[in-house]
């Protein structure tokens, strides 16, 4: 076991290394630079301007902009902002916490919805509950997350004046007022994301659940006169999770990587958002940082997710 | 012989015998109001005009919270990295220049004691220096006192080229020197008509405490804690940053300046779009101002109908402009194309160019695009108000351009596009990727086609257009197009910077790697001449006429072709009182804000 995972571990590295590789040659290539806002303010000199470009080191070529990037990397320098003259760790870590609790939620809000939604209707396929759950399902995660934030806006904030829309990192007010105040605003985008979430993985808990209700060792359960309840939870279930899990365990870095739509119709401070302002503005450290790090958990989840496979299944052997 | 009458009027104001809003009165009535306007009074002799008083609060304190939305987030606090102005907004908040501009463009005293003039011996005669009191008892927000050492400092801070700050361009041609405690002078390579550039406005004037920031001055800059957590002399005190996402202050109960401010904590939010920042501030009052709010009329108008709140604009000088490349973009000589060495195949004909600003509807643009927020003109100078010509008109007539098209010899050819000697009138249009300037390229589309003239429209991302990349074809400095749009800001008052631009020395090309801002690459002569005369100019009815003159050029060779000249647009709540002007940032005159109960 430990030696599968060090193999996986050594296998990772070269394939963050071709990762880093495309990520730094794509951002590289792409036009643009991060100073073009003041090449129409009239203050800035054109020298002034190509001065600054020097200081960053625009003007060298690629492998050597590379080569400093991972040599930083390695001394675990993420780099430093264009943009905010500031190190890039210092930026990722401040917008960390609003995206793990939003993003979060509404993970979890998508399993509390998913899971008892799905096993109810896997146990009585084409029921009445099991057709208006697939309906909903569907209609879910047709819609896009930027219309139903949208929609969810006009209704809960502009018609009914119920909730927010604006999200703030600083609620004034203490104890019980903050935590009220701080759920209060996560409402609106915690739903936008958990019930389109909920929506995909229902189908997924419905059939996987499917697959395992109708083998024998469940009808030898019921045999033995086990109640319902004990035969879905304790023999179904525990079976039709481990794909399920496998599913979460790939969804992790998202939590980490934020919801680039979501967190910018709704102003939450995440990465997400943190990364679509830093490429509109060509901040290339700093999508780079965040681009390899969500690369880097990817792998990272995805082996957690092959290691808890063989826990969840000790017919799955690792070697 | 409008030189002789305001030179009479000067003299009255002087002595007395008018007073001045008279004088401002009856500079309106011969078309010369305006900023500059108390600019002309003090190099005439009379101390400059503290802008008008609208401040109400009588006590400092007390307003609550003030909220701001800046859809774009400041995203650093040193205002001299500012990589645009939101950053200059935000620290605005904190640091303060000697003097900001209210929104007639008059000057208003901030860190200075006194309005310098020649009459009060602060400026010199010849415009070649300027000296500054300082206001005395001012105290950086960690109570060290505020003196000309700041001021010295930060002059020697801004223009190391080792310290990299976009604000160079201001600083690294002035000589700076403490006179006593109280006291800097500075001093001009040559005569400066427009002199209250450096230390004045959000822009570039902005002042660094000399105590913070002294040990990373150069190569260390970025590694000055204070570029995070400013310290600075304005009315709100430092409380936290988020790049991008938030800024906090609380009120500085040591505030140089009476009962201000009114608000006794601030915060600036950042993110989103304008749409929504619009619809945060007027139509579920979240916020009590939104900036920029670019939004189309129709949608500010439906969002103000039983809304918490309204709209504001301010006027500047921005204008929203379509330049004519004098150069051919096809043709690639030594590497380069829109080179120098030739002359562009349509438009070296006037008839075309002046055809061409016949089939620019601006009444339909302004009335399908810009709505409150856009003013129609005929010309590219459109501020301050005394620079503005009354010499210049302009019509949409498509009959008028087909005549002279017509008369030119440019005849219908079989497709329906005119053509000459081989030559088909087929133009490239481009412009940066923005709502408005996509809608605005289809109306102008439009008309031309039914003039008989063939456009094709580009539009490229703002970070492209905009950037200095060398490498990339599609940036406006390149002009690899026959006409392109979009706007230069005009940030300060004042005409000089804005027009020297079009200086035939200043064309962009490979040599100058494109650093040239002579984009349009027009050469005239007598444009050369009015503009160097005007740099040296310091009688400022002379140096009016000068510039007046030079935007009749442009317009006589159709150079520009202005499509709007453009308000500032901002959202407030009903019971907000900002003050904004059309020639500073948002937030230069923060410290007069307040809440009408």
């Amino acid at each position: 076991m430990s030696q599968y995972v060090l193999r996986r571990l050594m296998i990772a590295v070269p394939s963050l290394l071709g990762i880093s590789v495309v990520l730094f040659v794509v951002l590289a290539l792409a036009p643009g630079d991060p100073f073009s806002e003041l090449a129409t303010n009239p203050n800035v000199p054109p020298e002034v301007q190509a001065a600054l470009r020097a200081k960053f080191g625009l003007d060298d070529p690629i492998y050597l902009r590379y080569l400093h990037w991972l040599n930083a990397m390695l001394h675990g320098d993420w780099g430093f902002s264009f943009v905010s003259r500031m190190n890039v760790d210092t930026l990722i870590l401040q917008r960390l916490p609003a995206t793990l609790y939003v993003i979060g939620s509404a993970q979890i809000l998508a399993l509390l919805i998913a899971i008892p939604v799905g096993v109810y209707a896997a146990t009585k396929p084409y029921s009445l509950f099991d057709q208006i759950a697939n309906t909903l399902a569907f209609i879910g995660f047709s819609l896009p997350t930027f219309f139903t934030g949208l929609l969810f806006i006009l209704i809960f904030s502009v018609t009914l004046d119920w909730l927010p829309f604006v999200y703030t990192t600083d609620i004034k007010g203490t104890g019980i007022r903050w935590v009220l105040e701080m759920i209060r605003q996560a409402i609106m985008p915690v739903a936008v994301l958990g019930l389109f979430q909920a929506a995909s993985m229902t189908r997924f808990v419905r059939s996987a659940m499917l697959d395992v209700i109708r083998l024998d060792y469940v009808t030898t359960a019921r045999a033995k006169g086990l109640g319902q309840a004990k035969v879905i939870v304790k023999h179904v279930m525990r079976n039709a999770m481990i794909p399920v899990v496998t599913l979460i365990a790939l969804q992790m870095p998202a939590v980490f990587g934020g919801a680039i739509v979501t967190e910018q119709i709704f102003r939450i401070p995440g990465i997400g958002s943190l990364l679509i302002s830093s490429i509109l503005s060509n901040d290339t450290p700093v999508v780079m940082a965040v681009t390899f790090v969500f690369a880097c958990l990817v792998v990272l989840f995805n082996l957690i997710a092959d290691v808890l496979y063989g826990w969840l299944d000790p017919r799955i052997s690792l070697r | 012989m409008l030189d002789k009458e305001l030179r009479s009027m000067i003299g009255d104001v002087k002595g007395g015998r008018m007073d001045r809003r008279a004088f401002i009165q009856r500079l309106a009535a011969v078309g010369l109001t305006a900023p500059l306007a108390n600019q002309i009074l003090a190099l005439g002799g009379v101390a400059m005009a503290e802008g008008a008083q609208t401040y109400k609060p009588t006590k400092r304190g007390g307003g609550g919270a003030l909220k701001l939305l800046w859809w774009q987030g400041p995203t650093l606090l040193n205002p001299h990295f500012a990589t645009g102005t939101k950053d200059q907004d935000g620290s605005r908040l904190f640091y303060e220049p000697l003097a900001c501009w209210d929104p007639d463009g008059n000057m208003k005293l901030v860190l200075a004691a006194e309005t310098p003039s020649v009459q009060n011996g602060l400026l010199a005669a010849d415009g070649t220096s300027v000296t500054w009191k300082l206001k005395p008892g001012v105290k950086w927000h960690d109570g060290k006192p505020f003196s000309a050492d700041d001021v010295v400092f930060t002059w020697e801070y801004t223009k190391d080229p080792a310290t990299a700050t976009v604000t160079a361009g201001t600083y690294r041609d002035l000589k700076v020197e403490k006179i006593d405690d109280l006291t800097v002078k500075i001093t001009f390579p040559q005569p400066t008509p427009f002199w209250a550039d450096a230390f004045v406005g959000a822009g570039a004037g902005q002042i660094l405490p000399k105590h913070m920031f002294a040990d990373y001055i150069g190569s260390k800059s970025r590694d000055a804690p204070a570029n995070l957590s400013p310290v600075g002399t304005g009315p709100y005190k430092f409380v936290e940053f988020k790049p991008g996402d938030l800024i906090r202050g609380v009120i500085n109960p040591d505030y140089h300046m009476a009962n201000r401010p009114h608000f006794d904590s601030i915060e600036m939010k950042g993110g989103g779009d304008a749409v929504s920042a619009a619809r945060a501030v007027i139509q579920t009052g979240e916020y009590d101002f939104g900036w920029n709010i670019q939004v189309e009329d129709d949608v500010l108008l439906r969002l103000e109908k039983g809304g918490k709140g309204r709209t504001i604009y301010a006027v500047g000088g921005d204008t929203e402009f379509i330049a004519l490349n004098f150069t051919d973009p096809n043709t690639e000589v030594d590497g380069e194309r829109s080179s120098m060495k030739t002359k562009h195949p349509l438009f070296s004909d006037p008839a075309v160019r002046k055809a061409l600003s016949m089939l620019v509807d601006r009444d339909s643009i302004k009335k399908a695009i810009y709505g409150r927020a856009g003013r129609t003109t005929a010309n590219f100078l459109n501020g301050p108000e005394k620079f503005v010509s009354k010499n210049t008109t302009w019509e949409f007539s498509i009959e008028k351009a087909s005549k002279l098209l017509d008369d030119a010899g440019w005849k219908p050819g079989a497709d329906g596009i005119r053509e000459k000697d081989g030559k088909k009138l087929k133009l490239l249009y481009q412009t940066s990727i923005n709502g408005p300037r996509q809608k605005t390229q289809a109306i102008v589309k439009q008309a031309c086609q039914k003039a008989g003239i063939d456009v094709e429209l580009k539009s490229v991302v703002a970070s492209v257009f905009f950037s200095s990349d060398v490498a990339n074809p599609d940036t406006y400095p390149k002009f690899y197009a026959d006409l392109e749009m979009f706007q230069i800001p005009l940030s300060q008052p004042d005409p000089a910077q804005h027009m020297r631009r079009y200086h035939s020395r200043y064309i962009a090309a490979k040599e100058n790697k494109w650093q040239g801002t002579n984009f349009p690459r027009w050469v005239n002569k007598d444009y050369d001449a009015a503009i160097d005369a005007a740099d040296k100019e310091m009688d400022p009815v002379k140096r009016v006429a000068f510039y007046v003159k030079c935007n009749d050029l442009l317009w006589q060779d159709t150079v520009f072709i202005p499509a709007m000249h453009r308000l500032k647009v901002e959202a407030a709540a009903n019971t907000l009182r900002p003050v904004i002007s059309g020639w500073a940032n948002e937030t230069d005159n923060i410290f007069d804000w307040y809440r009408e109960e």
